[in-house]
């Protein structure tokens, strides 16, 4: 039973791969970046061991308990990670407890972040290669501790089945669940002046972490190369105390998980809130922008991308202020631009089958990216001119502001223009409707970045002219060259969007039927 | 314009995936004005020909013709005469039903007040009236289907074509439905409906086509199709693959 829920996993990991070779390419690139991060990882802790054992004790445990808790928490906010050995899908199937707990607790670790983490686990052997008695008993422990690991988050997903059915919470959970990862730098930054000004705290942290079961299973090896033998004795007797526990609560959770099938229960609403639909024009344009401004405030995957606008001026402002000049910071306004506009170059991918609704009604090409384009620009424009006006209200420096917003105008209306080409030709493999904004195909990630490359080519070339104007305006500091980069910038920038309409429209009229197949393989 | 012209009219229609033939030159001829049945096993290429019918999936070959307009062609002038249920693809779920059935009407170039009228009216022939303001991601399986067709239905068209429209509904609702399509029938509308529950299809439909590995095997009145027999039992007689009660004798409880 173990074996097949092994080689259950192992056919889905594999048929996900045969369904697009560029998942397999992405896969390969990702787990070649993760491997160089783990040979950086392990050579660092080698050199670390030869200067300073206590020190590399200190890391090792930390780093552990950190990864402890990175398992137990992902699964709670990024729903749909690796939901293939989902409990909820063996609730027909009458598997023996011990043998399901079991074959779903090999089956996590078989996945790229076990596997990551079991080396991640293994590679602190190096650490103690002085000390050969730790060296040993750390390959042992580093199975026991991924066992943790793994035991752990299938708890917290067996624990969280009921909530995790709610759709309210996941759509919540996946947008929020964004703020820290883009505040990564700021955070981690953050993180890292705490701990200069507190240096000695850390050990005496490591240290209490490590009689705790966060910390116990990474603290085995140090202790014996320290010559602690009663306390090593001690820590594993706490980690594996620890892992009965969990495995026990786990159990208890997946058993009651078994027989408390999902479900949904929702008020009912009676009818006459049309919402965005009474605001627009009676048209197919005005019905798809309604549409579409619908989703990005009800759709968590357009959500998260809406999110990350405020938060981007935050992380850039704290990267620029470091260096003590805002000068940098100039560029928002065309970055954000850039950003918002291409944001919709997946459009009718993320539709997925949904676009057939477009297709049946006859919508013609030009009203379904009109509706598309003005639905983005109706929030964009606004963006983008606060980022422009921003950073340089912040200087003081307002005659920088012609050329900064020519540019940044030309930028998002020659991006909606590209856009609209872009997702009437191109789709991609984005998470489904309904699904967390995490939950990539593996490997997709790949071809949407060619066409991101390209595009922003693509609009370099097409914001050429205004980027010269503004570029001879810094050169000469003519004023005039400002001025005519911000009239080039509105003119061609609204010429380059009608022309990305029209064009974008002829090929969804050619194309529909085949944008529809295409966004149908991907379900 | 003759006044026997087809309402929907089907020639020589193949499509394949990948080197395996879905639909293998599919003709029919629905005659306007008539409630149309279209049966076959799993797999027979049902969903295929009505999505090549509707401007949906673009045919390898053939023809179709809808009250006069060929649909690869003009597609936009067919689809205006078109209302289209198909089995198997997303809805925009978050909006209410009530938005989604509004937004399928100004798609389709609809003045407000006609479609706000319209709205109100299928909800509540279709029994979704206090449901109206949730999001169709929380519908059940049932709702989600008759909201569907709620949103095929609201432009008026000439021809209805459903695929599959009685999956996961309610007796009561597709009683409903039904009552809804015979009148709608009765007006002058022609229904194409797909279906592999062929008892519903004998007391509901006048008209029937069976199909089976992409090839049509039978079409015409239900009663010429039928030769005396049940529906189902012809059904069966013209697919084949009937398997004779044995080989599963372990599957006995005494």
């Amino acid at each position: 039973m173990v074996a097949h829920l092994v080689r259950l996993k192992l056919t889905l990991l594999r048929n996900g791969f045969r369904r697009s070779p560029w998942q397999l390419v992405g896969v390969i690139l990702g787990g070649l970046y993760a491997l160089g991060l783990l040979a950086m990882l392990i050579t660092g802790l080698f050199f670390l061991s030869y200067t300073d054992p206590a020190t590399a004790r200190t890391a090792v445990i930390l780093g552990g308990a950190a990864a402890f808790v990175g398992w137990a928490l992902i699964p709670l906010v990024a729903f749909g990670v690796d939901m293939t050995l989902d409990p909820a899908r063996f609730v027909t199937f009458a598997v023996p407890m011990p043998q399901l707990l079991a074959g779903l607790a090999v089956g996590g670790v078989l996945g790229i972040p076990g596997i990551i983490t079991l080396l991640a686990a293994l590679g602190q052997a190096a650490a103690w290669w002085q000390h050969p008695a730790a060296m040993i008993a750390a390959v042992p422990c580093a199975v026991l501790a991924v066992l943790t690991a793994v035991v752990l988050s299938r708890l917290t997903t067996s624990a969280t089945t009921a909530l995790a059915s709610s759709r309210r919470f996941k759509d919540a959970s996946g947008v929020i669940a964004i703020v820290p990862l883009v505040l990564l730098g700021p955070i981690s930054f953050g993180i890292m002046e705490g701990l200069r000004s507190s240096q000695d705290f850390l050990p005496v942290l490591a240290d209490t972490l490590s009689w705790t079961p966060l910390g116990s299973i990474w603290a085995v090896p140090g202790d014996l190369a320290t010559g602690s033998w009663g306390a090593a004795a001690a820590k594993l007797a706490i980690s594996l105390l620890a892992l009965a526990v969990l495995a026990w609560l786990w159990k208890l959770s997946l058993a009651r998980a078994l027989v408390t099938p999902a479900h949904n229960a929702v008020a009912s609403r009676k009818a006459g809130n049309l919402g965005l639909f009474a605001r627009v024009p009676a048209t197919p344009a005005g019905a798809v922008a309604a549409r579409a401004l619908t989703y990005w405030l009800k759709d968590p995957r357009y959500g998260a991308s809406l999110i990350v606008v405020p938060l981007i001026p935050v992380v850039m402002f704290f990267g620029v202020s470091q260096a003590g000049d805002l000068t940098p910071m100039l560029w928002l306004g065309p970055i954000l631009a850039f950003l918002l506009a291409f944001s919709i170059s997946a459009d009718i991918s993320y539709d997925n089958t949904a676009f057939a609704l477009h297709l049946a009604a006859g919508v013609s090409g030009l009203a379904d990216r009109t509706g598309r384009a003005a639905a983005c620009a109706l929030f964009a424009l606004p963006a983008t001119v606060l980022a422009a006006v921003i950073p340089v209200a912040l200087m003081g420096r307002w005659e920088l502001l012609p050329a900064v917003l020519g540019l940044s105008l030309g930028t998002l209306l020659s991006g909606l223009g590209l856009s609209s080409v872009v997702s009437a030709r191109y789709t991609y493999n984005v998470p489904l409707p309904g699904e967390s904004p995490f939950k990539t195909p593996p490997g997709s990630g790949v071809r949407m970045m060619v066409v991101q490359c390209l595009g922003m080519v693509a609009l370099v070339l097409l914001v050429l002219p205004e980027g010269l104007l503004a570029l001879a305006f810094v050169l000469t500091g003519q004023p005039l060259w400002g001025w005519l980069a911000l009239a080039v910038g509105v003119v061609l920038g609204s010429v380059l969007l009608a022309a990305g309409l029209r064009i974008g429209g002829r090929w969804y009229d050619r194309r529909g039927p085949e944008l529809l197949q295409a966004v149908s393989v991907n379900k | 314009m003759a006044a026997h012209e087809p309402a929907l009219s089907i020639r020589g229609l193949a499509k394949a995936f990948g080197g395996k033939i879905a639909v293998n030159g599919v003709s029919l001829d629905v005659p306007a004005g008539s409630f149309y049945g279209l049966v076959g096993p799993n797999g027979a290429g049902k969903t295929t020909t009505l999505s090549m019918a509707t401007g949906l999936l673009r045919p390898d070959y053939g023809q179709v013709v809808v009250h006069g307009v060929d649909v690869w062609s003009q597609p936009l002038q067919a689809k205006r005469l078109m209302g289209i249920l198909p089995d198997g693809v997303r809805l925009f779920d978050r909006l209410t039903g009530e938005q989604l059935v509004t937004y399928a009407g100004l798609l389709r170039g609809m003045d407000r007040q006609t479609v706000a009228g319209r709205v109100a009216d299928l909800l509540r022939a279709l029994d979704l009236a206090k449901d109206a303001g949730t999001l169709v991601v929380d519908y059940s399986a049932g709702m989600t289907k008759k909201i569907a067709l709620a949103s095929a239905l609201i432009h008026a068209p000439r021809l209805l074509v459903l695929d599959e429209p009685f999956e996961s509904v309610d007796p009561v609702s597709a009683a409903n439905i039904r009552d809804i399509l015979h009148n709608y029938v009765d007006s002058g509308g022609t229904v194409i409906v797909s279906s592999h529950v062929m008892d519903l299809v004998q007391r509901m439909c006048d008209h029937v086509a069976v199909i089976a590995g992409g090839h049509v095997l039978a079409a015409g009145t239900v009663d010429e199709v039928r030769a005396g027999e049940s529906l189902e039992d012809r059904f069966v007689e013209l697919v084949g693959g009937r398997n004779q009660a044995e080989g599963l004798e372990w599957l006995r409880t005494s």
